[in-house]
Formats: structure tokens, sequence, C-alpha cells
């Protein structure tokens, strides 16, 4: 264990070509990922004492440690509930930094969903709350998402041009992005005009299928100082379930509309010694577009019902600068990590000037979390 | 037309346990059970084998399969059958009279006719002997 400042600091980050066919699998992509994140630290497998993994990730990460040639692992373990995974393996892994149990902690995620087909297709088996669900027709994360965002619209008052502003703003920043999948430009006609799928969700709702694999690296504040790179410090996250907590679904629970990032937001902000309004640029998980509208609310960038006129306005901080799920890449919002880390390094293909502090939340509607990345220690 | 699923069944089947057994049960006699708690007079639905109030051991209760829409989706695309030649469906959580929310389609009229607040009633078909689905459409029609 390494003396000083044990303060969690991104240290490596990389991400292979975004693609609807990575023509690998998801162990070689990921261990490619993971080893390129390393390099990009000045780091290598034999300094690595610590992963997490998210839970829907296919191999494991004492697998995937014999792969990358990583030794005795002092900290291990997952996050599950897809989505929601991203924030909560970073906050196992800066926890596990900060408690001193290890020193340098590798992140993963690889998920061929372009080229491996759509998972739902092998789920129809209904057991446990399923059998409640699935005869309906409640199957894709579509569907499940359509019934909150019904609820959001007639409760907030909301229109589609709220979303349409969201898909827009996403495509705009992909297009400076020459990671990001989707280059071609969307006016709000291109979006009012893109089919149903699953009403009120239309197509340019929905965040892409992609092969995708990225990695991130974690190490403390003061091994940082000696590596070739920008340190992000790990400010403070935050993870919650919310009450009768479901993956998606959590429609039987004591309030409608409310989803666990509204749960999240109290432990993130006390945690942080930050509010909202400290956030230089904001990376929202945009699985559907309505989850940015709903997350300025719930994490406290505007009051309850007010994010229509607050972002129509343009009071918010830049968000999803990469493109995000929806126009860069859809990896189960590792991709936005990424990005919010990057924007603290001064390295994002749309910066945003003097960042301070940098907001990544994870998918909302299901058990999640949220982080803050700083340029300095705290 | 949103209606109530092709026939024979085709959707998924519930994978019947312990307690939902006597709800799917109950259902293919045209009667919709919610779970009552006699200790801390709670009501709830799903089915489950605890009250999630108190931890007692709940009890069955007929109700009176009336509700109102609290939320809802129009599916008009699905690529997978048996779905693809059912859209477009209305997927909903309908609040009964007596509090719990529960998941169903709304059947027996215009998909674009559905609200949020609508007044729906239970029916209910038989997908197998023994096991019943609730579905729900605009009351008193």
């Amino acid at each position: 264990m390494s003396g000083g400042n044990r303060q969690a600091t991104v240290v490596g980050l990389h991400a292979l070509p975004f693609s609807k066919n990575i023509g690998m699998t998801e162990r070689n992509a990921g261990a490619r990922a993971i080893l390129g994140a390393l390099d990009d630290a000045g780091l290598g497998a034999a300094d690595v004492d610590g992963m997490f993994r998210f839970g829907w990730e296919t191999t494991t990460e004492l697998e995937m440690g014999r792969i990358v040639g990583v030794g005795n692992l002092r900290a291990f373990g997952e996050v599950g509930f897809g989505g929601g995974a991203g924030a909560p393996v970073v906050a196992m892994a800066s926890t596990a930094i900060e408690q001193g149990v290890a020193d340098v902690v590798v992140l993963w995620r690889a998920r061929n969903r372009g080229s491996g087909g759509r998972p739902w297709v092998s789920q129809l088996h209904a057991e446990g709350q399923d059998q409640f669900e699935r005869p309906y027709g409640l199957v894709r994360p579509v569907d499940g998402m359509a019934m909150h965002v019904r609820y959001w619209m007639h409760h907030y008052g909301w229109g589609p041009e709220v979303f349409g502003r969201v898909a827009i703003n996403n495509r705009d920043h992909a297009r400076n992005n020459p990671m990001a999948l989707m280059q071609k430009p969307m006016t709000m006609d291109d979006y009012l005009e893109s089919r149903m799928i699953a009403d009120p969700l239309r197509l340019f709702d929905c965040c892409l299928e992609t092969d995708g694999a990225m990695a991130m690296v974690l190490t403390t504040a003061e091994r940082a100082r000696d590596l070739p790179i920008v340190p992000a410090y790990v400010t403070g996250h935050g993870m919650g379930s919310g009450p009768e907590g479901y993956a998606m679904t959590f429609y039987y629970g004591p309030e409608m509309g409310v989803t666990p990032a509204r749960y999240v937001a109290p432990t993130l902000w006390k945690n942080t010694g930050l509010q909202a309004a400290d956030m230089d640029v904001v990376q929202i998980y945009d699985a559907f577009t309505p989850q940015i509208p709903i997350s300025f609310q719930e994490y406290g960038f505007c009051p309850d019902g007010e994010a229509a006129d607050y972002m129509a306005d343009g009071a918010n901080p830049p968000y999803n600068t990469s493109g995000g799920g929806l126009s860069e890449a859809y990896v189960h919002g590792f991709n936005l990590l990424l990005e919010g880390v990057r924007q603290v390094r001064g390295t994002s293909s749309n910066q945003v000037a003097d960042v301070q502090h940098s907001l990544v939340t994870s998918g909302n509607v299901v058990p999640t979390g949220a982080v803050v990345f700083s340029k300095d220690p705290s | 037309m949103s209606g109530v699923p092709n026939q024979p069944w085709q959707r998924p089947l519930p994978e019947l346990d312990p307690v939902s057994t006597h709800y799917w049960e109950a259902a293919s006699r045209g009667e919709l059970l919610i779970q009552h708690c006699p200790s801390c007079d709670a009501r709830q639905h799903y089915p489950r084998a605890v009250c999630t109030t108190c931890g007692s051991t709940p009890e069955w209760q007929t109700a009176s399969g009336r509700g109102t829409v609290d939320t809802f989706t129009i599916v008009r695309q699905y690529g997978m059958p048996p779905f693809a030649t059912e859209v477009p469906y209305v997927v909903a959580i309908i609040e009964l009279e007596e509090g719990p929310r529960m998941m169903s389609n709304i059947t027996d009229c215009n998909v674009d006719e559905v609200r949020i607040g609508m007044a729906v009633e239970v029916h209910m078909v038989v997908a197998e002997p023994g096991v019943g689905i609730p579905f729900f459409r605009p009351a008193n029609s």
C-alpha cells in the first residue's frame, strides 16, 4: 500500500473503435481495451491489483485478469442491472483504493450488442415478477421505458419536442466526434418524422445498437503524480435503488414517475460536498432521450417539473458532449464515463472551457449511481 | 383496434410458482385476486410470499376488477413473434380500486382512445387450463 494522498484518480482510458460488428469476441475486445487503458496510464498488467465489472459482462474479472496477465486481485466484484452499473463500479474501485485495499484498479465494458443480437429474444421465459409482465408483451427496454415516459409527459406537460431537442443536441455533438457512429445531421422534422416504436417513443428517442469495448484505470492521487497523464480525481459518488426497486419496471412502488436517480442525488451531493450548479459539464445516461430532462430534475439542476423550460432556455450545462448513447455508441454508458474524464483532461472533441467538475450518471431506470470527476484533488 | 392476443395462446406463459399458482388459477375461473395482509391491512400486487409492509403472510382477496389507467404505451413496432402480428397493442399500468397497481393490456377499443385516468374493467382470457390472464377494457364497454 502506497502512502500519501489516496484519493481515487482516473489515470487511464481506452476505447476500441465503435462499430456494428467489431469482428472479435467480447473477451478479446475487453482485453484489448484494458491493455490500451493501462498503456494510456503508463502502467502494466503487473501493476493491477483490483478489477470490477458490470454484472452483465460475459467474462469474469478472474478470467479477464488471466487473459491480460494480472496477478493477485486484492479487490474484485461486480454490479448488476445493466446500464446502472457504470458509476457504481467507479464507486467500488474508488472505495477500494481509498480504503487501502487496492492500488491500481481496472474497470471495463465490452459488449457486442450491434452484432450479437437482441437479448430479449431469449428472455421470453416468464417467471418471478416477469410472469406478471411478459404475457402482456412488455419485453424490450423501449416498452418498459415508454410507460415511464407517458407518465412524465402527462405529469409535466412535456411534448415530443422536449425529447427532440435532446436527440439533436447529442447528434450535433457526435458530428464533431470522429469516434461517434452517427454523423448525419438531424433536424426537429427528422426527429418528429421518425417512426413510432413504443409510443410515445420514436426511433430517434432510442440509443444505438453497438459493438464496443472500453476500459478505465484508477489509482491513488499520490501515484498519479508520477504518471504521464492529466489526472481526473474522483470527488465523490452515490448509488441508489429506490424503493420497490426493479430493473426498468418499477411501477408498483409508493410513487409513480420517480426514478432511482432521485435517491442517488442526496448521497451524491453530500459525498461530493458539491451541488448541481457546480457542474461545468454533464454526461447523463441516454438509452432514451427522456432520461435527460428527468435527470436534470432529479439531480437538482432545476426544480421538479421545469426541465422543459430549463433546457429550452439553455440554462443547463453542456451535456452528452461525445454524442452519448444516442449518437456516439451505446455500451451501457461506459462511453459517458470516458467522456466525463476527457472533459477534465481537456481532450473532448466538444471541449467545454475551464472544466473543474464533470458529472456522469448511469442508467436511471435501474438501480444506479453517479460520479463526479474533478480537475483538482479535494 | 387493440384486441386480445392471438388464439390459441402464443405469448409467453407465466411460470407458475407456489404463490402465483393461486392467482392464475383464480383468473381462469374469472376471479381477479390481490393480496391483503391480515396484520397490517396493506394490499399488494404482484403476489408474493410475504407482506412487503410488515412481513406477515398475506391472504387472498377478490378484487372488484375495476380500475383506472395510470400510464401506458402503444407498442407499434415489434419484430418478434408472436407480438409482430399483434401490433399495435396497448400495455398499461392499472391502479385497481383497492389500491395496488398491475400491468395488463387494454383491449376492445382503438389504441388511440386510451387515456391516462380512463376507467377500465377486467376480463379474463384462459391461456391454458388453470391459467387465466387478466385483461382490461374500457368500463361499461
